[in-house]
């Protein structure tokens, strides 16, 4: 789907600070930012996780009565989600002045909560806490989001790889398009424990998991960045995810022109990394792989690139900015964006 | 936009056939929970789906293995053997029982790293999907919806949505949940739970709901596609309404605003006023604040229509699919169409004050021309869906 749809708003928490600015900072000048260990005790020894975590900031968090008991997903993408917005939007929105959509897209959710509310459950389920329940649901966070803008306007909750951010965004044109609403956060964000730190590293030990959120407002528009394409994304179960990955380069017509920055899914481990590197191997222009300096946070991945091919079409550098989400078992997807600076 | 197949599975049975007769019985379908340890929760019965171990492709979970077969029939019944088309999926605990074993496992000195990543790999919901669209030879995009307890509604409403805008000339969507411990345990640390394990939707002394299992599925696709292959017509669907109710993360707003604003906002699409619809399937999950708030979104919406209007919960017969809810009461409507009855609200004893309309306590046949579903979420995921009998309305 290509329509006149503007991004006109960014919102970012990543593992180099809360805000666009840090992770732009971060991306720019190829920050080495540093690993943590999440560790936790198995029988007599200490299983260790290296893992690159947002830097802890409560001043951060928007101030909601519905945020005092959220896990740090919720946080992010509240922060993310705000700062996309706009204080002023915000306020229209909770005026009753603007319709403001919401889709969320992620891939493993409240891990921390669903981690401590089944470690409960399994010592002794009449004892499990109901305060912790309710936010393991994995649309409680975009829930929060809705009523911190108080919005009664759709809001959708879309799992899978981090290629679904894309498809949230296709999500949100339909909405637009047909008048459901005037705007709409896309929203992607995860938290990390051990228990998803882990099993991202099972795939391979070179792995870096992360968290944190990447936001945009989506609203008809052409000013300051435009949706100039979003193809169908293509599906793996009949291609695999080489062919799918080549697909998609080839419904994203972008060339090296000098203009043109290509962002794209790489995470720094060849395995992954491969339909990938192989679908773009002719591509000689700039290239951002956000997740080699950010880490790795699964399904907010995508709404990073995305964050990150915005700011660098605002900045003047580029006219084109190209994202290639090549998920890591549903689909393969991508987008090109304009700017109209 | 019209419905060329069905396909279902349930508490009450596998297959349309088999459900259309439990319903039209007025049958419940409670039984001991056996697929956990529920010795230390205060209830110990759900809708648990009797499925075989055997006879399933690939590497299924359970919920998978549900929707799978909900939606084999639901092609079969379209006359369709796979193709391309779009899946939209509504899931809520999608396959948790999966991520439980890998928790446990995760906790055992010795543990295979082999059968983690296996165990990671198949609880991921969009690789389970992957598999059910490789099994049914379906190809197209696949968007895996999770708006808790109206998960189902929404995702045949995108659907509906995909095919009504032209994007796609038919989809399979519907949704699906399987009974997890986290889940139940959940409801039971909440009270949700009806003590006695038996859901009473809009009795006066309802005390709450009941958790059950199952997948519905159903083809959407425009009436030129379905005319030109010559496929049977079940239904039209003709509306579609979604909200957020952001009154708090678990309870609705008493006087049911979110929901008024989607079952306006499906009729209006619809292009009917509430006294042209024959049948409400309610969300009605048997928990006091649940049933107060809808039946007063319904008040408001109907008004002085309202006694005229037939309200039933299948919940008091399946008890509470969650993501597959709004899918397989969907599909309960199809029956009511099809076969010209109604499903009743089962266990009702003195009907809530809120009742003013017409509460269908046992099935009965009637004149079903148009029927409404509400589904309504955790987090205020709010849907509306309407079909109607093609050449009746």
């Amino acid at each position: 789907m290509s329509a006149g749809l503007a991004i006109t708003g960014t919102g970012a928490v990543t593992s180099a600070g809360w805000g666009v600015a840090a992770m732009m900072e971060a991306l720019d000048s190829a920050a080495v930012i540093p690993v943590s260990l999440l560790e936790r005790a198995l029988g007599d020894s200490v299983v260790q996780t290296p893992v690159r975590r947002v830097p802890l900031a409560a001043a951060n968090t928007p101030k909601s009565a519905r945020l005092r008991r959220v896990s740090p997903i919720s946080r992010f993408a509240a922060a993310a989600a705000m700062e996309a917005l706009g204080a002023e939007r915000a306020a229209e929105s909770l005026a009753g002045r603007l319709r403001v959509g919401v889709i969320f897209t992620l891939t493993n959710g409240c891990v921390n909560y669903s981690n401590r509310f089944f470690g409960e459950v399994l010592a002794d389920p009449a004892l499990a806490s109901p305060i912790l329940f309710p936010e393991t649901v994995f649309n409680a966070p975009s829930s929060h989001i809705s009523a911190m803008i108080g919005s009664g306007s759709p809001n959708d909750t879309m799992l899978g790889d981090e290629s679904a951010y894309l498809t949230g965004i296709d999500l949100a044109a339909e909405w637009i398009a047909r008048g459901d609403v005037d705007g709409c956060l896309v929203i992607g964000a995860e938290e990390t424990d051990w228990l998803s730190a882990e099993a991202l590293c099972l795939y391979s030990k070179d792995h870096v998991p992360s968290e944190g959120a990447g936001a945009i407002y989506l609203e008809p528009g052409a000013w300051p960045v435009r949706i100039h394409h979003l193809p169908d994304p293509v599906p793996y179960p009949f291609r695999g995810r080489i062919a799918a990955a080549r697909d998609i380069r080839q419904a994203l017509p972008a060339d090296d022109d000098g203009q043109t920055v290509l962002v794209d899914s790489r995470a720094g481990v060849w395995r992954s990394d491969r339909a990938e590197t192989l679908a773009w191997r002719a591509w000689s222009g700039p290239r951002w792989s956000p997740k080699r300096v950010l880490g790795d946070s699964m399904g907010a991945a995508c709404a990073l690139q995305v964050v990150a091919a915005v700011e660098a079409l605002k900045s003047g550098v580029f006219t084109q900015a190209v994202v290639s989400a090549t998920g890591s078992n549903q689909q393969a997807a991508g987008m090109v964006l304009r700017s109209s600076v | 936009m019209v419905v060329t197949g069905a396909g279902i599975v349930s508490p009450m049975g596998t297959g349309f056939a088999e459900n259309a007769a439990g319903f039209r019985a007025g049958r419940a379908a409670f039984s001991p929970v056996t697929l956990f340890d529920v010795s230390r929760q205060r209830v110990g019965s759900a809708g648990q789906v009797d499925l075989p171990d055997k006879g399933f492709p690939g590497r299924m979970d359970r919920g998978t293995r549900m929707a799978w077969l909900a939606a084999r029939e639901a092609l079969a019944d379209a006359g369709l053997s796979g193709g391309r088309m779009p899946m939209m999926v509504g899931t809520s605990a999608a396959a948790m029982p999966i991520g439980e074993d890998y928790y446990r496992a995760a906790h055992l000195v010795g543990t295979s790293r082999r059968a983690q990543l296996h165990r990671v790999e198949i609880y991921q919901v969009q690789r389970q999907m992957a598999e059910m669209a490789r099994q049914l030879d379906v190809d197209g995009r696949i968007r895996i919806v999770s708006n808790a307890c109206a998960s189902g509604a929404n995702a045949i409403g995108q659907g509906f949505h995909l095919v009504r805008s032209g994007r796609a000339e038919r989809v399979l969507a519907g949704g699906y949940d399987a009974l997890c411990q986290l889940v139940f345990a959940g409801f039971d640390a909440l009270q949700a739970l009806s003590p006695s394990g038996i859901p009473r939707p809009f009795d006066a002394a309802r005390d709450g709901l009941a958790l059950g299992e199952g997948a519905g599925f159903v083809v959407i696709e425009s009436a030129e596609s379905a005319k030109s292959r010559g496929a049977r017509v079940i239904a039209e669907i003709t509306g579609y309404g979604a909200a957020t109710d952001v009154h708090h993360l678990t309870q609705p707003h008493p006087g049911g605003d979110a929901a008024l604003v989607t079952m306006r906002a499906a009729c209006a699409m619809a292009g009917v006023p509430p006294e042209e619809i024959d049948y409400i399937n309610s969300h009605g999950t048997g928990t006091p604040l649940n049933d107060v708030a809808e039946g007063n979104a319904i008040r408001r919406w109907a008004g002085e229509a309202v006694s005229r209007i037939k309200v039933s919960s299948t919940k008091s017969a399946t008890g509470h699919l969650l993501g597959g809810a709004g899918a397989v009461e969907s599909v309960i409507c199809l029956m009511a169409l099809e076969g010209q009855w109604l499903p009743a609200s089962l266990h009702v004893r003195e009907p809530d004050e809120v009742c003013v309309f017409d509460l269908v306590r046992e099935p009965r046949a009637a004149v079903v021309r148009r029927v409404l579903t509400n589904s309504f979420g955790f987090g205020g995921a709010n849907a509306t869906l309407i079909f109607e009998k093609e050449g009746m309305a």
